[in-house]
């Protein structure tokens, strides 16, 4: 009756999250009394480094996990859970998490926790703490079906430093449903950024940057300089200053990162409900009375086109 | 084909302050504005388009909640040239978690084999779980197809883009029935006008029990339960950095991130 965590592998690199809630897990069990597994989908990657984060099994699904197919995913999940049979299931709250845990979840007849960010034993049992109503309430989610499965949102715990165990390899096969779906075209987008709901740092833009050429002067860079992600208010986006699929807030993207640079953004609430658990945020804006600076770690009363600049300067010297 | 919009009412997004109930048990509805769920709006939407495109006959709500929920639905979507509304409000269905609506909403669903798609949105904005529209896919044995921003249909096969992240598009085909995830981009959502709305108020709403659609309570009974609603804690106070010029300014802001917030 371990705890069974979903490690995402990319092009056969493990994604942050799985570091993440590897160590959460190992926490978790030993609360429990139990241990860790670890379910990967596909053989591209190390599984066995795995065990440096505290997997003692590396369950690895042999199939073509090549491109996203959701029949695919829950068979290979629900094959591994039949394998491992957790008591509990943790998975990052990514896209697949979204289309195919859900699915794997009725099909198992238990419940799940979404969107976790934080997670503690009590009682005997796993419960996880989650932000609901756009993150303006917290709550606490059990779950009494078995095994109870729990989404975790990226970079609520920070990354771990990596032991020195290696993970027992079990191969785990099962029988890939027909397709029923055909992917015939992957757009990928010309920057090769982090997605916004996994990066660990997110510059924004808003209204205030007037045009798409601003946005792409002034922001991008920011972002560069700082390895991170960016992201816009939906006047930006609206205004064509920056694509739909870089929209925070409430009918955007909800974000986490552990830094938030919003530049000319009044910090609506629609906005703040997409970005309020970024654990520092920075504001700059012209109009001190911007409703975003009773958010903000950190303010800059100033013009963003003086301020964007000079900081991307300033971020670039401290790396050489 | 008819279609199927499952749609769910919820605070409304400008409300500016939900807070906790003084038992923790959810949240004080006192003064709270409600409506259609934002993402359910474009899942109407896209159905009453494609009613409008001659390529579906009709389209249907389907809700399990409140008999207090009907009045917001017939406005925000019945209105909107939608059929009728399934409103399945039985004590234990609305006790239920995810898991048991979904169980609800594919039981009335798969009363009408004439329904060939579903439509919900991405995501409702009270729970914010994105659940439901899988498990009702895996209980309808149909596939999904999540987050997505554009989607045309013959009544036969679909072509749908989805958002699978890192603003990835994925163009996916495939034939009905299926289970489709309202995005954003869809469709510009609708809102009805008032003779739309008083044409909405005779339309037809059905509630039939659980048993009706042969489940027990037992079925529906939760599996995943929500407690201890609280206040997020706050956050520390922050503060505005004034060096007296911009270029000390922002040199206090690099030495605050780096040495005392330690994310650079
Ligand atoms: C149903 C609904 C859903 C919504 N969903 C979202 C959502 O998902 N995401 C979202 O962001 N919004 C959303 N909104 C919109 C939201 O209400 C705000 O309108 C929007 O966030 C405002 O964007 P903004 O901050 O860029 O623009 P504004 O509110 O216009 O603010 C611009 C700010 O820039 C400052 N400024 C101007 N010039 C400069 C300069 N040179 N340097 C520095 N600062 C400057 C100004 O002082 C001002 O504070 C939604 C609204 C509704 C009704
Ligand atoms: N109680 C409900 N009644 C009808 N549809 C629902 C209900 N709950 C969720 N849905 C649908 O499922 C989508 C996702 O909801 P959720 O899984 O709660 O995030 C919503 O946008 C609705 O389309």
């Amino acid at each position: 009756m371990s705890i069974l965590v979903l490690a995402e592998q990319e092009h056969g690199t493990f994604k942050k999250t799985a570091a993440e809630l590897l160590a959460k897990a190992t926490e978790l069990a030993g609360s429990l009394g139990t241990t860790v597994d670890a379910v990967v989908l596909g053989t591209g990657a190390d599984a066995a480094s795995l065990g440096a984060y505290g997997a003692a099994r590396a369950f690895v699904v042999d199939g073509d996990f090549s491109s996203y197919d959701g029949d695919t995913a829950v068979a290979a999940l629900a094959a591994a859970v039949d394998a491992a049979s957790p008591s509990v299931v943790l998975a990052p709250a990514s896209y697949l998490a979204k289309d195919a845990i859900p699915r794997l979840a009725a099909r198992l007849g238990t419940g799940q926790g979404s969107e976790c960010t934080d997670l503690r034993v009590d009682g005997g049992a796993v419960v996880g703490r989650r932000p609901v109503y756009a993150g303006k309430v917290l709550c606490d989610v059990t779950v009494s079906g078995t095994p109870a499965i729990f989404t975790v949102r990226a970079n609520s715990f920070g990354q771990p430093e990596a032991g020195s165990g290696a993970a027992e390899v079990v191969q785990v096969s099962f029988d890939a449903p027909a397709p029923r779906l055909t992917v015939v075209k992957r757009e990928t987008p010309e920057q090769d950024a982090v997605d916004l709901t996994e990066a660990d740092r997110i510059v924004s833009g808003g209204r205030s940057l007037k045009s798409a050429e601003n946005f792409d002067a002034i922001i991008r860079p920011l972002a560069k300089a700082l390895g991170a992600t960016a992201g816009a208010s939906r006047a930006a986006v609206d205004a064509g200053y920056a694509p739909h699929e870089e929209q925070v807030g409430q009918t955007g993207k909800t974000v986490n990162p552990s830094l938030y640079i919003a530049c000319g953004i009044s910090g609506a609430i629609q906005h703040l409900a997409g970005m309020r658990t970024s654990k520092v945020i920075v504001a700059i804006n012209t109009d001190p009375e911007a409703p975003i600076f009773e958010h903000a770690t950190y303010g800059v009363v100033a013009d963003l086109f003086d301020v964007c600049p000079q900081l991307t300067t300033k971020l670039g010297a401290l790396d050489s | 084909m008819k279609i199927a919009v499952c749609a769910k009412v919820a605070p409304d997004t400008t409300t500016p302050r939900i807070q906790p109930a003084a038992d923790g048990s959810g949240i004080d509805t006192s003064g709270i504005k409600f409506a259609v769920s934002p993402y359910d709006v474009f899942a109407a939407t896209l159905g009453v388009e494609l009613v409008e495109k001659k390529v579906a006959a009709s389209v249907h709500l389907f809700t399990v909640g409140d008999e207090g929920d009907v009045a917001t639905l017939r406005s925000g979507a019945l209105a909107l040239g939608c059929e009728d509304l399934t409103l399945i409000g039985d004590d234990a269905a609305k006790a239920a978690d995810a898991l048991g609506a979904s169980k609800a909403l594919a039981a009335a669903i798969g009363k009408d084999d004439g329904i060939t798609l579903v439509l919900t949105g991405k995501q409702a904005i009270d729970g914010d779980s994105v659940q439901v529209p899988g498990m009702l896919a895996e209980f309808l044995g149909w596939p999904l197809v999540s987050m997505v921003s554009s989607f045309e249909t013959d009544g036969t096969t679909f072509t749908a883009v989805r958002n699978v992240g890192g603003g990835v598009q994925e163009t996916v085909q495939g034939n009905l029935p299926a289970v489709i995830t309202c995005d954003k981009g869809l469709v510009q959502p609708r809102y009805a006008k008032l003779p739309q709305i008083m044409k909405a108020k005779k339309k037809a709403v059905h509630t039939p029990s659980l048993g009706d659609l042969g489940l027990s309570a037992d079925d529906v009974a939760p599996k995943a339960s929500h407690t201890a609603y609280g206040e997020p804690p706050p956050r520390p106070p922050g503060r505005v950095l004034d060096g007296g010029d911009l270029s000390s300014t922002l040199d206090q802001l690099v030495t605050a991130l780096r040495d005392e917030a330690k994310v650079l």
